[in-house]
């Protein structure tokens, strides 16, 4: 058909799917390495609908008839075939055209138009499934040496130890909470790579929203382990320095005394926010933050200008993006719907990072959508998408710093990174009430992220085994010697809880901090108040 | 631009639910006078001072911008009429030119969650919610994140900047879903102001407050007095105190509170009362209903002895239950008499039996008697 079309010289609908679809799909993988996560992923989550991990950004023409003789059922043979029945008939009719060019620049923005005579519904089935972009096979050997960015020793090697200290400390604190020493905890097992792999391509004040299972994000633009721990246990030394004081702020001594004084220990754990690593603070309701990350006037609410005065106006020319992490559960929430279609409109600067680890707590994606996952809806707002594969650093990575450089031009980008969850939901989940422990065992051994790119490390000589176990033990020693300390920091007193609420406090809760105040006096011995600091009055 | 069909749809809205005199015969507005200290005054409506109002505040900060449905072309209510052309920033963007005052798709949660993005990142946002009726899907944004960034934060974040613009309130026939007064809902939120105003001169200088407030503000426009009221409205840049009552009417016998449109029922029945049988009622209008002044109704009933509060909205856990409670804590001494609550029903917002759902002056003025007689 499609020859037939082009001697017809008309832009057909087919003609112009088929140029499009070219650059994805250029290279395709059915190596044994592969056979594990291809056939996953098509039944976890894509529900049959058949995948191919490809390798993308070239573009090849004459691929279609090269890949009908291979006689594999391609990507764009499939293509191919659902897009035929809807452009049998076309028509070029005088009369048409009035409705034709309305059509085209009113509703459609200048995408062309046609009409078909031809009566079919679109069959989602067998329209093809959005390739998984990937640069490195399971064994961590690149499949196209051109995707290799060619990292320095110095650089790969934090990676995999920033990684690493992710997966350790997870393990102790998710230990410290089956202990009963912190309240709650969420691991980030198995996204490692996810995370720092996507930071790792920003810029380091590029603003983050994340969901809750983004902790690799700070890790990597050096949110210390004393920052997670202390926010953990909500003491004195948590989060925060007040917004008025930062300008002040000129040396590291400065920082930590400020620091240290506005500890605050609100939020449950794992609820981090740092506005010195532009990290606005996670808050539990889902998807809430995508659509505040469509702001684009993020600017010099950074150290050095600070002060929340003097910002620019919308659409700033200032070098910098928003990046808003979830995950493929609440991406189904409204506010996904209505960040995805405003970042489109008002053509916001804006990446938005989908995790789809195949579980939203204990519900699997075919409970969760019937489409082509998330990234099978970007293009339907019109927003530029990739899909990658979420356990590959260097796929992770390169497409990141793509999507960068499009929505530094006002075009939003919709990253989806397929990965798994290995760990639990939350201290607050046994996953093995709706999975098998072999499934998890399995991408566990198969598939984990870390593993993968420390392969990539021995082959280049960087990391050999021996250094493993010495760094393994160095690290545990840290995280553990930065844990026995937060725990011994006490809480700030109970007035706390009172500030923050409004800007100054309001006199109904000078009130109510009076009659608490009152009350402690008389009934101290039946609160916890050894371990808060003393009430302090701030005003 | 906005297509012809835009813009004739909007002329529709604005005649549906701008209400004629006709159609207001069980009302009169009670025009206030300005401060002489802010200066030359010229008339203007409740609409032309909310323009007035946005029109100083996108010029007096360039980080401010104005959005939601329809307001591009003027708004519905003509609110933001000619503020798209005049605020134009020149930079790369410019073929578009909507940098500072723009639509957004149909989408509440979306334009909720948007302001506060824009505010966490510094910037002025002043969103519109074209009726209030329909800020609930918003209500998640506003609740959970807007009122509690600055806690949740440890006041590393906040969107203090943003300012929630809804139209509120009967307007003759707006049915269930032209006519909620949704202020007790949002009440019950800490780190909320909410902000209603009386008439044209409150309505500008307690919505540039609202702009400049550090705090997120929901700052609802009794659409009744839209084009109805006018006042002769100081020209330039001033704001009125938030978390401010202000006595309107002295008295000393019975103390009346309400907001927004209702302020202008209880001075007439304050006038009638007076009148039939020589009841001498204050009359407080809140103005903000979210942190409220408590002193000020306080110092008023502890004169008079005797409460009257009354609001457009359902009278069970309507937000005249808080004041009535907190008064009667405070003063229970002087209290003369039961506090009375002249209310809506706990119906929803009835079309053509509107004349009998609300607290009309005939409701007060017996309310008055009642308290006066106790």
């Amino acid at each position: 058909m499609l020859s037939r079309l082009s001697r017809l010289g008309l832009p057909t609908y087919a003609a112009i799917a088929h140029a499009s679809l070219a650059p994805i799909v250029t290279h395709y993988s059915t190596a044994e390495t592969d056979s594990f996560r291809v056939h996953e992923f098509s039944e976890k989550y894509f529900h049959h609908r058949k995948n191919f991990v490809s390798c993308a950004q070239r573009i090849f023409s004459g691929m279609l008839s090269r890949l009908s003789r291979l006689g594999l059922p391609t990507y764009a043979a499939i293509a191919h075939a659902s897009l035929a029945p809807i452009v049998t008939h076309y028509s070029t009719a005088e009369t048409d055209s009035f409705r034709v060019h309305e059509f085209s620049e009113k509703y459609f923005h200048h995408r062309k138009a046609q009409f078909t005579e031809k009566m079919t519904l679109i069959d989602p089935l067998h329209a093809p499934t959005i390739p998984i972009y990937r640069v490195t096979d399971s064994t961590g050997k690149f499949v196209d040496p051109s995707q290799d960015p060619n990292f320095d020793k110095e650089f790969a090697i934090d990676v995999y130890r920033k990684m690493s200290v992710l997966e350790q400390m997870d393990k102790i604190l998710y230990d410290a909470q089956r202990q009963g020493r912190i309240s709650f905890y969420m691991t980030n097992f198995g996204e490692e790579a996810s995370h720092i792999g996507s930071a790792a391509a920003l810029q380091d004040d590029d603003l983050i929203y994340a969901q809750y299972r983004e902790a690799g994000v700070l890790l990597w633009r050096g949110f210390s382990l004393h920052d997670f721990i202390n926010q953990c246990y909500g003491n004195a030394k948590d989060i925060g320095f007040m917004l008025e004081k930062i300008w002040c702020f000129k040396n590291d001594d400065t920082w930590k005394e400020l620091s240290v004084a506005a500890g605050k220990g609100k939020q449950m754990p794992v609820h981090y926010g740092s506005l010195e690593h532009h990290f606005v603070a996670i808050s539990s309701p889902l998807a809430t933050q995508i659509p505040q990350a469509n702001d684009d006037t993020w600017k010099e609410l950074s150290l050095a200008a600070g002060k929340g005065k003097q910002m620019p106006v919308h659409y700033v020319e200032n070098g910098r993006i928003v990046v808003v992490y979830f995950g493929e559960g609440a991406a189904s929430e409204g506010d996904a719907h209505a960040a995805l279609n405003f970042a489109s409109t008002l053509r916001c600067p804006v990446i938005f990072f989908c995790r789809n680890n195949g579980y939203a707590i204990s519900t699997p994606t075919n409970e969760q959508y019937g489409g082509d996952g998330i990234a099978g809806r970007g293009p339907g707002y019109g927003i530029k998408t990739i899909r990658v594969d979420g356990n590959d650093f260097f796929a992770v990575y390169n497409a990141t710093k793509l999507a960068r450089e499009a929505a530094l031009q006002n075009e939003p980008v919709l990253i989806e990174a397929m990965t798994y969850r290995i760990g639990h939901h939350s201290t607050s989940d046994d996953s093995t009430a709706y999975r098998s422990a072999d499934e998890v065992k399995i991408w566990n051994k198969k598939e984990h992220p870390i593993a993968r790119f420390r392969t990539y490390l021995i082959d280049k000589g960087w990391w050999k085994e021996g250094e493993e176990i010495e760094w393994q033990k160095n690290m545990r020693k840290e995280v553990l010697t930065a844990f026995s300390e937060a725990e011994k920091v006490q809480m700030l007193g109970p007035h706390e809880m009172f500030e923050d609420v409004y800007k100054t406090k309001p006199l109904n809760l000078i009130e109510q901090q009076k009659q608490l105040d009152e009350h402690l006096q008389h009934y101290a011995e039946h609160y916890p108040l050894e371990r808060f600091g003393m009430m302090h009055q701030k005003d | 631009m906005p297509s012809l069909r835009t813009l004739k749809l909007g002329v529709q809205l604005v005649r549906q639910f701008h209400p004629s005199t006709k159609q207001l015969a069980t009302f009169t507005f009670s025009a206030s006078k300005a401060d002489p200290s802010f200066g030359e005054t010229t008339k203007m409506n409740l609409c032309q001072a909310v323009n007035n109002a946005m029109d100083i505040a996108l010029k007096s900060d360039p980080s401010a911008c104005l959005f939601g449905e329809d307001v591009a072309f003027g708004g519905v209510f003509r609110c933001s009429v000619g503020l798209q052309k005049k605020y134009v920033t020149l930079n790369f963007f410019v073929s578009l030119g909507k940098d500072r005052v723009f639509n957004t798709p149909l989408c509440e949660q979306g334009i909720a969650g948007f302001g506060i993005g824009l505010a966490v990142a510094g910037a002025t946002a002043i969103a519109e919610v074209q009726f209030a009726d329909y800020i609930f899907p918003a209500f998640d944004q506003i609740v959970n994140e807007a009122a509690k960034y600055r806690y949740r934060s440890g006041g590393l974040f906040d969107c203090g900047k943003l300012t929630v613009r809804a139209t509120w309130g009967a307007v003759g026939h707006g049915g269930l879903y032209h006519s909620q007064s949704p202020e007790g809902y949002f009440a019950h939120t800490p780190g909320l102001k909410i902000v209603i105003p009386r008439g044209p001169i409150q309505a500008k200088g307690l919505l540039l407050s609202c702009i400049r407030d550090d705090d997120p503000c929901l700052f609802f426009e009794p659409k009744m007095l839209y084009r109805t009221a006018v006042e002769e409205v100081p020209i330039g840049d001033y704001q009125l105190e938030l978390s401010k009552a202000e006595a309107i009417r002295d008295g000393k016998d019975v103390t009346l509170v309400g907001w927004g449109t209702q302020l202008h029922i209880l001075m007439e029945a304050a006038e009638i009362a007076n009148e039939q049988f020589g009841a001498s009622c204050e009359v407080i209008d809140l103005k903000t209903v979210l942190p409220w002044d408590v002193d000020t109704v306080a110092e008023s009933v502890t004169k008079t002895g005797h409460l009257l509060v009354s609001h457009e909205a359902p009278v069970t856990c309507g937000f005249a239950a808080e004041i009535g409670t907190t008064i009667q804590e405070r003063c229970f001494l002087n209290l003369e008499a039961p506090i009375m609550r002249v209310c809506g029903w706990d119906t929803p917002f009835p079309h053509v039996y509107e004349p009998f759902y609300l607290p009309t002056k005939w409701r007060v003025v017996d309310a008055i008697k009642k308290l006066s007689n106790f």
